[in-house]
């Protein structure tokens, strides 16, 4: 059964642009990136967008519908209001390419900070016994599948450009909580996340865990323990002692 | 026009492609000390392999004490209808263990047994349980960790970067022309080791569970670069794809649904699969409701369950059910798992899975069972490589994953790409950096003639004017073709309309013109890619219609027998100029099968 949907999407680059109208026909069962690409195949081949799988598990087709960022592969025409025309813009945190595509690449610049995982003197070499119950907290935060819809959504640098130098963003935060957490990880970034990495502008508002398509308790599972775990580690005096003994803190390397 | 200009970039190895097997080849590359660079058409991280769900096969033996490499071997090759390069298959079978051991080694987080070892999981055509996984999504846990890898090596990346042309100085690799797809602007390597990881082609056909990057740009690359193609008729068709609503039509729906349990029902509501098991493996194939379901929790004692036999039978047997008019209501089978097993356990076994049913197609797989069909999934057939360095014909130009060819014969195992990926990337990788310190001062030059020819070819689609060929339709027109004419069941009459279409196509395809300028115009990189898919399905026609006989993958409805004499051939392509001097042609040849030696071979003899 189709039906004309009518799509308002942004087209433009650095230098501005404007909403663009396009009816197509639509199909129950379908999807915004459908529509999406019914468009750019029979009336706007050059209109930008990024896509990959249409399955939910590469992160690529992130874009705010309606004014909500999401994913559009898996965003049913069903679940939107019927009837109305729908609303597409690129992510509002990055800095415009082309129409539906941003410059994602503060996200690639954060991800090289990150001090990699290394084994513990216990287990030096693969393989290694680790338990069910002791890889899963970290399991759920390897779920991500780097969308950027939290590095998008995060009131800290959406809007705010000038705090991107000094802040990670719930993404880069679940990374450092799950190696943190990783049962034979040596290595502790505690004061690098605060200091280096920004972990203390965030006020769990939530924003993040919200819009994260895999689901991922990242306020809570994330960024709330390990904010915790940076205070132990920099208030008690038991910690301290220890760490000023054995120091191997990443910021210190 | 003013004159084009190049971003010019000197490496030792070039990788192109950055899934498992690009990535696996950089790092090893880079650990040998190789100036190295990735290339990916998108973003780091969403290559093709992220959707890879069910797991990583390697004889381990975390759960079963009896598995070994020669099981696997053993596995791998009956798989492949015996057409596997015997050499492949040995060292996949060898060193995946230890790849996988690497990928902990660098911080993946695998599921674990109760001993606190890396879990494995059943899939079909393994003896024992194998596969290395974390639940439903081991694909991206492997690219994750390889990304991570490679980042932490400080390995240069080149995202959305599209490479359009190999260089060559003579016979040998010189380097690499691509553009950037943000502002359409050239880039050119000088490189004398290039590695193709650019992964499969399945975007030539409708129903597909490959994301548009599978367009076979590496296969197309390799042929114009003077490389042979093998086999290409080996084209494999996964059993589950989803098949409602037609939107996500041919979306994977991973086989742990079967290892862990599933069963495929008809509308009738029948194990079909207990009608449809093989001669050829008969003997290790349980034959009644009971024994099946007995094998899950006693593998010494009971045979493996028909729905886990190999990819190609079980997804012929679907055809078979839907052609009898035992279809579910739109046009698949059932795959039941909900009457079989908890809700917990589907949901703690299979997350994606049950997310990915939810979210698209409003069905609860702990509560109904899904309807499935037949999906294009995987090429076996690829660039020929030597077995142990994984190079070409052409001197410095290295082929790893997907898109390198022998490996899995005539069907590919569930598990052994992601296998795959790792073992013969990290040879590629390797071998590409050591013949480059062989090469010394000597290195090969790009020709300024090459190049501008290059660039012209690509801006083509730019400069014609008039919108005469609209590349989307054309796109929608070969994946028509492809899926109606080269499809699971062949026949010689179609696949002559195949080969007939695809070159009306290729002529209309000249005539391609796009909207837009340079900057992120998708229409201009379709037009590109659109080339490589017309050759690479032109390869697929062409060595499906020289193999008259019915093995693996490859179905032919005039040739319905396995015939001893195909078993001993491969089908090998290549690109040859004509002798009045025009465009040149996709020519084949029969080529003898390398025999693997005596102690090899009796382990493919008998049973267990």
């Amino acid at each position: 059964m189709s039906y004309d949907l009518t799509l308002n999407i942004w087209r433009g680059d650095a230098n501005g642009g404007d909403f663009a109208e396009y009816v197509v026909p639509a199909e129950e069962g379908q999807v915004v990136l459908d529509a999406v690409h019914r468009a750019q195949a029979t009336m706007a081949n050059d209109l930008a967008v990024r896509w990959n799988c249409k399955a939910g598990k590469c992160g690529s087709c992130s874009a705010e519908i309606n004014g909500r960022p999401r994913l559009m592969c898996m965003t049913r025409l069903s679940s939107l209001p019927q009837g109305e025309p729908v609303t597409i813009t690129p992510l509002r945190t990055f800095p415009i390419i082309r129409d539906l595509v941003t410059d994602v690449s503060f996200n690639y610049e954060r991800a090289k900070q990150v001090p990699a995982f290394t084994p513990t003197a216990e287990q030096p070499q693969a393989p290694f016994t680790m338990h069910q119950v002791d890889v899963q907290r970290s399991q759920e935060f390897r779920k991500c599948i780097e969308c950027w819809l939290c590095q998008n959504v995060c009131h800290v640098i959406r809007d705010h450009e000038e705090n991107k130098e000094h802040y990670a963003g719930p993404r880069f935060f679940i990374r450092y909580a799950e190696l943190d957490m990783h049962p034979n990880d040596a290595l502790d970034r505690k004061e690098f996340v605060q200091d280096v990495q920004g972990l203390g502008y965030c006020n769990i508002t939530k924003c993040c865990t919200e819009v994260c398509p895999e689901s991922i308790k990242i306020t809570d599972n994330a960024i709330i323990a390990l904010k915790e775990r940076v205070v132990d580690a920099k208030y008690d005096p038991v910690v301290r002692f220890f760490r000023r003994r054995r120091p191997r803190s990443a910021s210190s390397e | 026009m003013p004159e084009e200009t190049y971003e010019h970039h000197p490496y030792d190895v070039v990788v192109i492609g950055a899934g498992g097997a690009g990535l696996r080849a950089a790092v090893e590359a880079s650990d040998a000390g190789a100036k190295t660079a990735i290339i990916c058409r998108s973003l780091l991280g969403k290559a093709h392999t992220v959707m890879a769900e069910g797991g990583i096969a390697a004889a381990l033996g975390n759960l079963w004490p009896e598995d070994n490499w020669k099981v696997h071997f053993r596995d791998t090759m009956r798989g492949g209808k015996l057409l596997n390069n015997w050499r492949m298959a040995e060292l996949h079978a060898k060193e995946s263990p230890d790849r996988v051991l690497e990928l902990e080694q660098w911080g993946a987080l695998f599921d674990r047994t109760p001993a606190g070892k890396i879990s494995q999981r059943d899939f079909g055509g393994h003896r024992y349980a194998r596969l290395a996984h974390v639940g439903d999504r081991t694909g991206l846990e492997m690219i994750r960790t390889l990304q991570q890898r490679a980042v932490a090596l400080g390995i240069d990346v080149f995202m959305e970067l599209t490479v359009t042309d190999l260089l060559k100085d003579g016979e040998r690799i010189a380097g690499v022309l691509a553009y950037w797809r943000e502002s359409g602007k050239f880039v050119v390597f000088e490189s004398p080791a290039v590695v193709l990881a650019t992964g499969g082609i399945g975007k030539s056909w409708k129903v597909t569970s490959n994301s548009w990057e599978c367009t076979g740009d590496g296969h197309a690359l390799a042929l114009r670069a003077g490389a042979a193609l093998l086999n290409m008729e080996f084209v494999q068709f996964h059993p589950t794809g989803m098949v409602w609503p037609l939107s996500v039509r041919g979306l994977l729906v991973t086989e742990s649904v079967r290892g862990d349990g599933g069963v495929l029902r008809n509308s009738e509501g029948k194990r079909f699969m207990f009608d449809y098991i093989p001669e050829f493996f008969k003997a290790e194939t349980a034959d009644s409701v009971e024994e099946a379901d007995r094998w899950y929790d006693d593998k010494s004692n009971n045979r493996r369950p028909p729905e886990l036999l190999p990819r190609d039978e079980v997804a012929r047997s679907i055809n078979s059910e839907i052609k009898a008019g035992r279809g579910s209501p739109h046009g698949g089978v059932f795959l039941d798992i909900a009457s079989r097993r908890s809700p917990e356990f589907i949901k703690r076994r299979l997350p994606s899975m049950y997310h990915q049913f939810k979210e698209l197609a409003d069905v609860d797989i702990t509560k109904e069972p899904m309807e499935i069909g037949p999906t294009c999934h995987y090429v076996m057939g690829g660039v020929e490589v030597d077995a142990d360095t994984q190079v070409s014909r052409v001197p410095g130009l290295y082929a790893a994953g997907e898109v390198a060819g022998g490996m899995h014969g005539a069907n590919r195992l569930g598990g052994n790409s992601l296998s795959d990926l790792l073992v013969f990337g990290r040879r590629a990788g390797e071998f590409a950096a050591s013949y480059v310190k062989s090469l010394g001062a000597g290195r090969p030059k790009i020709s300024e003639a090459d190049l501008k020819r290059a660039v012209g070819e690509a801006l083509a689609p730019l400069q014609s004017g008039k919108a005469e060929e609209n590349p989307y339709a054309l796109h929608q027109e070969l994946q028509e073709t492809m899926q109606d004419l080269v499809g699971i069941i062949r026949v010689e009459a179609e696949i002559q309309e195949a080969i007939g279409r695809i070159a009306a196509l290729q002529a209309r395809a000249t005539r391609v013109s796009v909207d837009g300028g340079r900057r992120y115009n998708p229409g201009w990189h379709l037009s590109l890619d659109l080339r490589n898919m017309l050759l690479v399905s032109q390869a697929v026609a062409i060595a499906a219609l020289e193999r008259q006989e019915s093995r693996g993958a490859h179905t032919r409805d005039d040739f319905p027998m396995t015939d001893p004499y195909w078993g001993t051939q491969n089908i090998v392509l290549e690109l040859k100029a004509a002798p009045d001097g025009g465009a040149p042609t996709l020519t084949k040849r029969r080529q003898e099968l390398p025999k693997a030696p005596p102690e090899l071979a009796e382990l493919l003899e008998g049973e267990h």
